[in-house]
């Protein structure tokens, strides 16, 4: 790329990584860069199936053969996929030789596992210099707990962020597998910063990521907390710290909410207003932030009462017309149906050689230049087996068919 | 361990050393993209309103208890390594200062709504013209289009919005009560982060081609972007998702003796070994637990005989013997747990930065360990207004004069 040529549809056109990853947590790192144009080839084999092509914990399913699994189809879009079986030392070598023409490697394995295939960064380094490369573990690849392994559970529990999530007096809860999410953005955002890094000075690097502390730096307030005043902080569900009324508030309708945060002066005002000025709203326990946040169990049975008349679309209009911040709690069907997330169009569709039309996420961000769309599906595992070691690695039709026979390409 | 009072450890320029950041933003998520940029070595310049600042300065947790503006141990976290300036952008003239900000800038982080925005004069096809190559981030509630536009939200609205919210606490027993946030400030920091990425995807574009662009961000958007899975599976095949529980196995933290810890297992060999460190017993050699999904369909049975081992054991003991036979557990960590944790400790995650009025405090810092451009222990948070003089006057070459005036005015 240079001056003077056309602007690509994504930012990271160009960009070629190798992508040992697997699961959320690896494969959403890779698969960022990948909706945001890098080729992202992913290296598989039915020696080692990715789990997501096979089941999900989180959502407690099952899918039938590798080819079926919308889990993986999301979080793996726009990738290519080869089969190297990494028992076979051909397969190292291949994967060296795809080093040689990539500009970063991605890799989630335990600690130590990349080096034991003789796939180390210490050895990528000496046949691509510049190479970057991103190592993801559950505690990271240092330090005494470097050899532990964990899923999404693992990290929220093991990084302070599930004792933060929950009822204040109920159990700490670790949230949804999102928290793979978290990890994964943690590492294309290690990723592009090398990027940007290498762009500027040639030099490439390997990063460390422990997938509990990109956790632990999300609830940084609780850290910090602890650190400047000695307490430790609790759980809260959905109270703010110094700020009432702050929750969600049951609504006409069955099992509906709406989220309501009052802040300021001005806000508590407006949502007086509001609720039309009941004559609890002028009591004195309730005249400044201190007197609301002391009194808020009261308050949000107050508040409540004026919400259950209401769906939790009209307290939010309701709300938001006066200048209060409130929003329903909506479910996985009304984001679906919801005109604000049809109009922002982040969801699209692809379709899918096996499962056929599917719902996906693009990129979460409106890019003015270069939009970075859904090309294609997730990868049929080997798809691009006759692309990459064919024109990228210069073997014959012949040599492909023999390492195929050989279970190398397996 | 920190930087700072080591003298051996050689100072390396951080990955982003070369890009200039202005950061136009308050509270949390647009003060943590730039931080990220900040800690890695990028030149933060934040833009605070005269005379209060940041609206995290005004939130605790506060140094030893004392609300003061340079105390928020908010603010102080989320405003690391940058440099700070005071300025009143509504001003005609404040709004020309922050065009110049901006011409030399980078990247442009804004968190305005999209109304003020227009009127404080942030249109992007506005400052292009002046900065073909910027890359301007707005991070916004509901993004710069569409009918929420304008809807207001903090972070528990976004939360909410965002659909994660509704599934929480997952595997709930409480039918009546409501669902809840994620904890603390993270829903907020997870958008700055994933800014973060779309910023440094454009700077790496611009720098190649010349050519800048405008990010959109919408923190529900970020927010659905991580529960894809539950969005889509309506989308798809249209099952609705609550909190309530669904009895899966082993997700849930189980009481153990001095906390909870949580056990995950997946794979059958992760199995086979929780079942030997239980010291095999009987109820567990039933054949219809050898496959994930016999374990999954009998989780009712299995989650309380597991739970049962593990309340009489300490959280460490069951930690590290768990893992050492390769089953992915974790106590569930207090702030204190972390800050006291081997592995972080050993990794470096905390590092020791003087401020002025704050002192010495340990600050977390990075997930990730670059190996040539590690954290920047450069400089804690600024003080309100600290790099007037140099921005002012050495960068954009005002004189002491013009700086007392515009402070008179109330624009600095």
């Amino acid at each position: 790329m240079g001056r003077g040529q056309a602007l690509p549809s994504a930012p990271l056109h160009g960009v070629r990584v190798v992508d040992f990853c697997w699961l959320w947590a690896g494969a959403y790192a890779t698969g960022l860069l990948s909706l945001l144009g890098a080729e992202v080839i992913k290296v598989e084999s039915m020696a080692r199936v990715d789990q997501t092509r096979v089941m999900t914990f989180t959502l407690g399913k099952s899918f039938e053969g590798v080819e079926n699994s919308s889990v993986f189809n999301a979080i793996n879009l726009n990738k290519l996929s080869v089969r190297l079986n990494m028992k076979h030392s051909r397969s190292v070598e291949l994967a060296k030789s795809l080093v040689q023409v990539s500009d970063v490697v991605g890799q989630n394995m335990r600690p130590g596992a990349m080096e034991a295939l003789g796939l180390g960064y210490d050895v990528l380094r000496e046949i691509k210099p510049d190479i970057i490369m991103l190592s993801s573990s559950a505690f990271g690849c240092k330090g005494p707990y470097s050899n532990y392994g964990g899923y999404a559970p693992t990290f929220s529990c093991g990084s302070g962020l599930a004792h933060m999530t929950g009822y204040a007096d109920g159990t700490p809860n670790p949230m949804t597998g999102s928290t793979d999410l978290m990890s994964a953005i943690t590492g294309a955002f290690a990723l592009v910063a090398a990027l940007n890094h290498r762009q500027k000075t040639g030099v490439g690097q390997h990063i460390d990521l422990s997938s509990v502390e990109s956790q632990g730096i999300l609830a940084g307030d609780a850290l910090m907390e602890y650190l400047v005043t000695g307490r430790v902080p609790h759980r809260c569900g959905n109270r703010d710290r110094i700020t009432a009324p702050h929750n969600c508030y049951r609504c006409r309708g069955e099992d509906k909410w709406v989220s309501i945060a009052v802040r300021t002066p001005e806000e508590w005002d407006a949502f007086c207003d509001a609720i039309g000025n009941p004559e609890w709203t002028l009591e004195e326990r309730f005249a400044d932030a201190y007197g609301r946040h002391s009194h808020q169990d009261e308050l949000d049975r107050l508040v409540a009462a004026w919400t259950i008349e209401r769906t939790h679309w009209e307290a939010t209009r309701a709300l938001q017309e006066a200048g209060v911040a409130a929003m329903p709690s909506l479910s996985n069907e009304e984001i679906v149906n919801d005109s604000h997330f049809k109009h922002r169009g982040i969801a699209t569709t692809v379709e899918h050689p096996v499962m056929g039309r599917q719902v996906v996420f693009g990129v979460p961000w409106r890019l003015s230049k270069t939009p970075a769309p859904v090309r294609k599906a997730s990868p049929l595992m080997g798809e691009s087996n006759q692309y990459v070691f064919g024109e990228l690695l210069g073997l014959t039709s012949e040599e492909i068919a023999d390492l195929e026979e050989q279970g190398v390409i397996y | 361990m920190s930087m700072l009072n080591s003298d051996t450890e050689i100072e390396r320029p951080g990955a982003l050393g070369h890009i200039r950041v202005v950061e136009l933003c308050t509270g949390v998520a647009g003060p943590y993209c730039t931080k990220l940029l900040a800690d890695l070595g990028a030149e933060v310049i934040k833009i605070e309103p005269p005379g209060i600042g940041d609206d995290a300065r005004q939130r605790g947790p506060f140094v030893d208890d004392r609300p003061h503006p340079e105390l928020s141990g908010l603010f102080l976290h989320l405003n690391t390594n940058k440099l700070g300036i005071t300025l009143d952008t509504a001003t005609p003239i404040g709004g020309r200062i922050l065009r110049e900000l901006v011409a030399r800038a980078d990247v442009f982080v804004e968190d305005r709504p999209p109304l003020l925005a227009k009127e404080l004069g942030l249109a992007y096809n506005e400052l292009e013209k002046v900065n073909p190559r910027l890359v301007m981030v707005s991070i916004t509630p509901f993004g710069q289009t569409g009918p929420y536009r304008d809807f207001k939200a903090y972070e528990l609205n976004s939360h909410h919005a965002g659909g994660e919210g509704y599934v929480l606490p997952i595997h709930s027993q409480e039918p009546d009560r409501e669902p809840v946030k994620s904890g603390g400030i993270s829903a907020d920091c997870v958008c700055g982060l994933s800014a973060a990425v779309a910023a440094l995807a454009a700077t790496f574009l611009a720098s190649s081609m010349g050519i800048g662009q405008h990010i959109d961000v919408s923190k529900q958007d970020v927010l659905m972007s991580l529960v894809q899975n539950h969005v889509c599976a309506y989308a798809n095949l249209r099952e609705v998702h609550s909190r309530l529980g669904r009895g899966f196995l082993t997700v849930l933290p189980m009481e153990c003796l001095d906390g909870y810890i949580v056990i995950t297992i997946v794979t059958d060999r992760e199995w086979r070994s929780l079942v030997e460190c239980m010291g095999n017993p009987a109820w567990a050699q039933d054949e219809k637990y050898l496959s994930w999904i016999g374990r999954h369909s009998n989780a009712a049975e299995i989650n309380p005989r597991i739970e049962e081992w593990a309340r009489g054991l300490p959280k460490d003991e069951l930690f590290h013997k768990l893992q050492a036979n390769g089953v992915a557990a974790a106590p569930v960590a207090t702030a204190e747990d972390l800050a006291r944790s081997p592995q972080m400790i050993e990794r470096g995650f905390f590092e020791r930065l003087v401020h002025p009025v704050a002192g010495e405090l340990q600050y977390p810092t990075t997930p990730c360990r670059f190996g040539e451009t590690p954290w920047r222990g450069d400089s804690a948070a600024p003080l309100l207004g600290q790099h007037n003089e140099v921005i002012y006057c050495e960068r954009l070459g005002y004189t002491h004069e013009d700086l007392v005036k515009l402070r008179e005015a109330g624009v600095v």
